[in-house]
């Protein structure tokens, strides 16, 4: 569009058509959150995307200000988070909302993860929003892992050292990539330094890439819960007032629970190992990471024995060997980068498990998965927990490796409704 | 690509977008290994700091951990029994083949890096009423990984034994790690 041909804007307030006239960005907004045309069938499961978007502004705001009274450096970084909590006027309100912010972000993200695998969201013609969801899953788990160091507790430090210690599983190079990633002989102030600087860095980073996950579903637009695409207009409501309002209920329950979180159980999903300060020559009894880790963790800690490849005389003087450590690591890091390709692994044409009986059952058992290595994870890996967690990691893979495949190919779907109108309607009239 | 007459000025062209990019990577590339680089550790960082323990007042039996460079190291006044059982093993069931004595300078002193190989934690069994592990050293709490007398990686996750820093004697008393 060129300018002279540029229509004048309509609106009636004159500085905003003044302003809109030169960047119209109050036509972008109403175009894209005012009559952006948006399935009428949500449930609330579609929530969470908005209330994931809350929840990393409101990490945003109170990380600033608890940036003005942190102190980046090994003697000093626990006694400042300790004075935040103590005596800096609502710090301590700063600080919980920040550390259980984590939690409730992450708990949102899950949900609008499983979501999309629920329902197929991640199929064509939005693989590209999906891949770019989970560059936001993985910025904000490394994001996560760093803050977590910043306190510089007993937790921190060893999850620091366990974590960063998993590179050194990388054959020839890993040992140096070890030493860079610390910036010294062991996990020490240069880490910790670096930890910040990146841990303030990166949420403006996923705000980017946010801003790119939204750019592509307002390209394709929003799935739901029939994974049948609207047709007419019978099939969508505009966004406002329909669907900001619904989000602005769901994210009120959420935000109930959370600050009841906040306010009265503030500790409840920390460890007491994280109010000691580090002590580098003494290893807790028993380290686990956040909750939200566990299941990866888990997988992590599911390989005990190393494999040898026989090539020995042929190419190397001794045998290869395939160390468990270096299994667990592939493990872990695949389990996340297997989703980057779930759109090519599931060629179902039938997006929504609705329509797909066995899908269905596959999906949640994938989160029964989940759930049982998250509690292994948080358990020491021997005994039960151990053969708890070898179930778990073979059922994720076999699912996305395995099950999603085959279904595509040969599951029998249930028919579809004709249209998302349809869908409503029969529910209705079921009723 | 289009193939038409005006095919000799485009390919020059290519040519020049081809080189003039392939440049820009190298720029950006040699602009990126300062950034990298600074990240790894700072010369004062590196100067070998040296650690130097009086070894006299650890009894037979007993282990002094001492922090060298941020970490630390066992050092350990082994019994005749650790000694021999250090000694008698069969190298092929090892997972790090090693013999005692390519770990030791005098064999009544084991010196290790205490740091468990598999994800960095400090294993048990220093002090008395610690876990030792099933091979009488060491036993590291977080993913369960053994340790015999000598240091040696026995079982659990771990791809290594503990690893021997670089120390001498400087006298029968006292030695100097680094």
């Amino acid at each position: 569009m060129t300018a002279s041909k540029k229509p004048k804007s309509d609106f009636k307030n004159p500085v905003v058509k003044w302003v809109d006239e030169r960047l119209p960005i109050f036509t972008m907004m109403e175009k894209e959150y005012g009559a952006y045309p948006t399935p009428k069938n949500f449930n609330y499961l579609w929530n969470f995307g908005a209330i994931a978007m809350v929840m990393l502004m409101l990490m945003i705001a109170t990380g600033i200000f608890l940036a003005m009274n942190y102190t980046p450096h090994i003697d000093m970084a626990f006694n400042s988070v300790e004075r935040m909590t103590r005596d800096v006027n609502y710090g301590w309100l700063l600080r919980y909302l920040h550390m259980n912010g984590a939690s409730f972000f992450f708990i949102a993200v899950y949900i609008h993860i499983y979501r999309g695998l629920y329902y197929g969201s991640y199929k064509k013609p939005r693989e590209l929003l999906w891949i770019f969801g989970v560059l936001i899953f993985l910025l904000m788990m490394a994001t996560a892992f760093m803050g977590y160091a910043l306190p510089w507790s007993q937790m921190s430090g060893w999850g620091v050292n366990v974590i960063t210690n998993l590179f050194s599983a990388i054959p020839f190079v890993g040992d140096s990539i070890v030493t860079w990633l610390w910036g010294g002989p062991a996990v020490g102030n240069p880490t910790l330094n670096r930890f910040y600087a990146l841990h303030y860095l990166l949420p403006f980073v996923i705000f980017a890439v946010i801003f790119l996950h939204v750019w592509a579903l307002h390209i394709s637009g929003s799935g739901n819960p029939t994974g049948i695409e609207p047709k007419t207009e019978k099939d969508t409501v505009p966004f406002h007032p329909y669907y900001t309002i619904k989000d602005t209920f769901g994210l009120g329950v959420f935000m109930f629970i959370f600050m009841a979180v906040v306010f009265y159980a503030p500790l409840a999903l920390t460890h007491s190992d994280h109010f000691k300060q580090f002590d580098s020559m003494v290893t807790p009894e028993h380290i686990v990471p956040e909750w939200y880790f566990l299941p990866f963790y888990a997988i992590l800690k599911s390989f005990t024995s190393d494999i040898t490849i026989p090539l020995t005389g042929y190419m190397f003087d001794n045998a290869l060997v395939f160390t468990a450590k270096l299994q667990g690591v592939i493990a872990m890091f695949g389990s996340i980068l297997i989703l980057f390709v779930l759109p090519w692994l599931d060629t179902s044409p039938v997006r929504s498990a609705r329509y797909r009986p066995l899908y269905r059952i596959s999906v949640y058992l994938l989160l029964l998965s989940m759930i049982v290595l998250g509690y292994a994870g948080s358990q020491p890996a021997e005994g039960l927990m151990l053969t708890l967690s070898r179930l778990g990691t073979g059922y994720y893979f076999m699912h996305f490796i395995v099950i999603v495949p085959f279904l595509s190919k040969h599951e029998k779907t249930l028919p579809v409704p004709k249209s998302i109108n349809d869908s409503v309607i029969q529910a209705k009239g079921s009723k | 690509m289009a193939s038409d007459k005006k095919d000799e000025p485009k390919s020059r062209r290519d040519f020049l977008n081809l080189t003039a990019g392939a440049m820009g990577a190298v720029g950006i590339g040699s602009a990126v290994v300062p950034l990298i680089d600074s990240m790894n550790p700072a010369a004062d960082t590196l100067a070998m700091s040296t650690t130097e323990v009086d070894i006299s007042n650890i009894a037979v039996g007993e282990t002094k951990v001492v922090k060298w460079q941020g970490k630390p190291v066992f050092i350990k006044h082994r019994t005749a029994e650790e000694i021999a059982e250090a000694k008698d093993i069969n190298l092929d069931d090892l997972r790090d083949p090693q013999t005692d004595t390519e770990r030791v300078q005098k064999e009544q002193w084991l010196v290790v890096i205490g740091i468990c190989t598999h994800l960095g934690c400090i294993p048990q069994g220093n002090k008395s009423g610690q876990p030792k592990g099933d091979f009488e050293g060491w036993f590291c709490p977080c993913h369960g990984s053994h340790y015999d007398t000598s240091g040696r990686l026995r079982a659990g996750p771990a791809p290594k034994n503990l690893p021997v820093p670089p120390y001498s004697f400087l006298s029968d008393t006292l030695i100097r790690i680094g």
